[in-house]
């Protein structure tokens, strides 16, 4: 009774109990939706468009919503948009996309978990020195580094490959997920090493039977924050592959920035919609572990 | 286990085998290739790297060309403006939506979408929302303002400035969840104490919030200054660095000069000015957070 009493005065713990229309709120409220519809407005946009004929285009308003929907423009986009080089659409560059991120998810994260792991229990002579040149690493701009690796590639003969741009994206993945897994794995009780030590586990054995068991969140995690930005790449793209192994979001540009015929709005941003469906996907889908992914990225080391 | 194991270049070995990569990432692509390209911008390379030393040609040429000028220019006109704007609207969105709101998850959902999208979307989307003949200027116009004009991307003094629309759309919903989490880290008896000394509550966000939240602050600053040097993808979606060269970008430079000028002295010159102007931000902020602990 106390309690309930207590409740109804003092309302929800927060700064300030207030009634549920008072002006406050009212201002709350209303800056918020009023912010929340300007970040929806570039995607209602595209939405729209990419369902409109040209004609209609031409004529209406860009806010307007569609009078006659027609699917055209995303099969366009799908299967027949040009760029400089060919016409089969962005297909091509989702699929190299699907290629490129794949295998470069799956080796960034197992190097980077096995280089936490390692960090957090078995650290050896100069691990710590190594460790922090990394995360130098992570702030150093790409820019320094991108024609060393060229010729770093070049010479191991994978320069313009779709494993070269695995080893680069694995690289910069690197720092990271690195510091992600090693202060997961530090997290853990040591107890549970120990005994499986104790026990006469090794390096590999501890790893696969016990860390890695133990950790599938950061491993989501991980997952989420290296899908979305290697799919998001477009540098690395553009200077570790050839124009036939080009990933989506290079092709998208090669598409919309390509200066011969009339633009084709529809199809553009059907295009460019369904290059930003893979990450958004995966956002709405993964909710607060995509927060949680971005905000390991802001907790320092 | 032995507990008196020999010290020896074998001790751990599991380990050191599984950490190679990191360590020739630290040493080899991080470590030399830093070193490698501030050396070779002092050589005379072109098309390719050729070892022969001019000093600092390279870099007359690089603050000589009008270019690097403007690149420069607008890096921190994009830069100040974001920072500051960004900030604002993030730690202000925070505070919003740490009043104990309904619909949360919701609001933060919308607020954070565009930090998914990469900024080639992002800089696609917002060219054509800016663009004269389709976008906003010409909505407006067609509900009768005849006379409104708004596209800065066609107009080479405010162009940038079209460019910071979209970075700001892009990343202010990460700073707002990085803000959102340092105030949700602030003991709740501040606020009680702040309310019992009858403090509006703008005095304590302002007095005593803000100056709590330092260390989110300089994080976060750190990470999104480090972002804005490397701006890039968004330049060639969005305007590809024109009208003219009105919105280039130092990262834009390097590129053009290092995979399509095939002068890559000048491409090693720009990245090194790159290198220095991260270092400048990041040095201070490690000797602060670093500094004093042991730990890493």
């Amino acid at each position: 009774m106390a309690d309930t009493a207590q409740n109804a005065l003092s309302g929800p713990q927060g700064p300030k109990p207030r009634k549920r229309l008072s002006r406050n709120n009212i201002l709350i409220y209303g800056t918020l939706i009023v912010v929340a519809l300007y970040y929806l407005l570039p995607l209602y946009v595209m939405v729209v468009t990419s369902l409109k004929g040209m004609p209609e285009i031409r004529l209406g308003n860009i806010f307007a919503p569609p009078v006659e929907i027609t699917f055209e423009p995303w099969v366009k986009a799908w299967s027949q948009a040009c760029t400089g080089l060919n016409c089969d659409g962005l297909s091509r560059g989702f699929w190299n996309s699907v290629q490129i991120t794949v295998p470069s998810v799956l080796v960034s994260i197992l190097i980077a978990s096995v280089n936490g792991y390692a960090l957090a229990n078995w650290r050896f002579k100069g691990a710590d020195m190594f460790f922090t040149i990394l995360i130098f690493g992570a702030f150093i701009p790409y820019q320094v580094m991108l024609y060393p690796l060229v010729i770093i590639l070049r010479e191991i003969g994978l320069y313009g490959s779709l494993w070269g741009l695995v080893i680069v994206h694995s690289i910069f993945g690197m720092p990271i997920l690195t510091l992600l897994f090693r202060n997961y794995f530090t997290a853990l009780p040591e107890e549970l090493f120990k005994a499986a030590r104790v026990d006469g586990a090794g390096f590999w054995q501890i790893y696969w039977q016990i860390m890695v068991p133990m950790s599938l969140p950061i491993f989501v995690v991980a997952m989420i924050l290296q899908v979305t930005g290697i799919w998001n790449d477009f540098l690395f793209g553009v200077i570790y592959t050839k124009p036939d192994l080009y990933p989506m979001t290079v092709q998208l540009n090669n598409i919309v920035n390509s200066v011969q015929g009339v633009k084709e709005y529809n199809v553009n941003m059907a295009a460019t919609l369904l290059t930003g469906l893979v990450p958004l996907v995966i956002y709405f889908v993964s909710g607060k572990l995509f927060v949680r992914g971005i905000a390991a990225g802001a907790v320092k080391g | 286990m032995a507990a008196s194991r020999p010290k020896s270049l074998f001790r751990n070995l599991n380990a050191k085998i599984a950490a190679i990569p990191m360590i020739l990432t630290a040493l080899v692509v991080f470590t030399g290739g830093t070193i490698w390209t501030v050396a070779y911008s002092f050589t005379k390379s072109g098309l390719l790297p050729k070892w022969k030393f001019i000093g600092l040609d390279q870099y007359e040429r690089l603050w000589g060309s009008r270019r690097w000028m403007i690149s420069i220019e607008n890096l921190f006109i994009y830069g100040a403006c974001m920072l500051v704007l960004s900030f604002v609207i993030g730690f202000i969105l925070a505070a919003l939506m740490d009043q104990k709101i309904r619909f949360e998850n919701t609001f933060r959902t919308i607020i954070l979408y565009p930090f998914a999208l990469s900024f080639i979307v992002t800089g696609l989307v917002w060219q054509w929302l800016l663009n004269p003949d389709l976008g906003v200027q010409s909505v407006i116009r067609a509900l009768g303002w005849e006379s409104f004009d708004f596209d800065p991307l066609y107009t080479a003094e405010i162009a940038i400035y079209g460019v910071l629309i979209a970075g700001l759309w892009q990343g202010t919903g990460l700073i707002m969840v990085l803000m959102l989490a340092g105030l949700r880290g602030i003991d709740q008896d501040i606020w009680k104490a702040a309310k019992v000394d009858g403090i509006p509550a703008w005095k304590t966000y302002i007095f005593i919030i803000i100056p709590m939240m330092r260390p989110v602050f300089i994080t976060t600053l750190v990470i999104v200054a480090s972002g804005i040097v490397k701006v890039y993808d968004l330049i060639v979606a969005q305007t590809g660095g024109g009208p003219g060269i009105a919105t280039e970008m130092p990262a834009k430079y390097v590129y053009d000069y290092m995979f399509g000028g095939q002068n890559l002295g000048q491409g090693f010159a720009a990245s090194t000015m790159m290198l220095l102007a991260v270092l400048i931000v990041v040095i201070p902020w490690a000797m602060l957070e670093f500094g004093g602990k042991k730990r890493g």
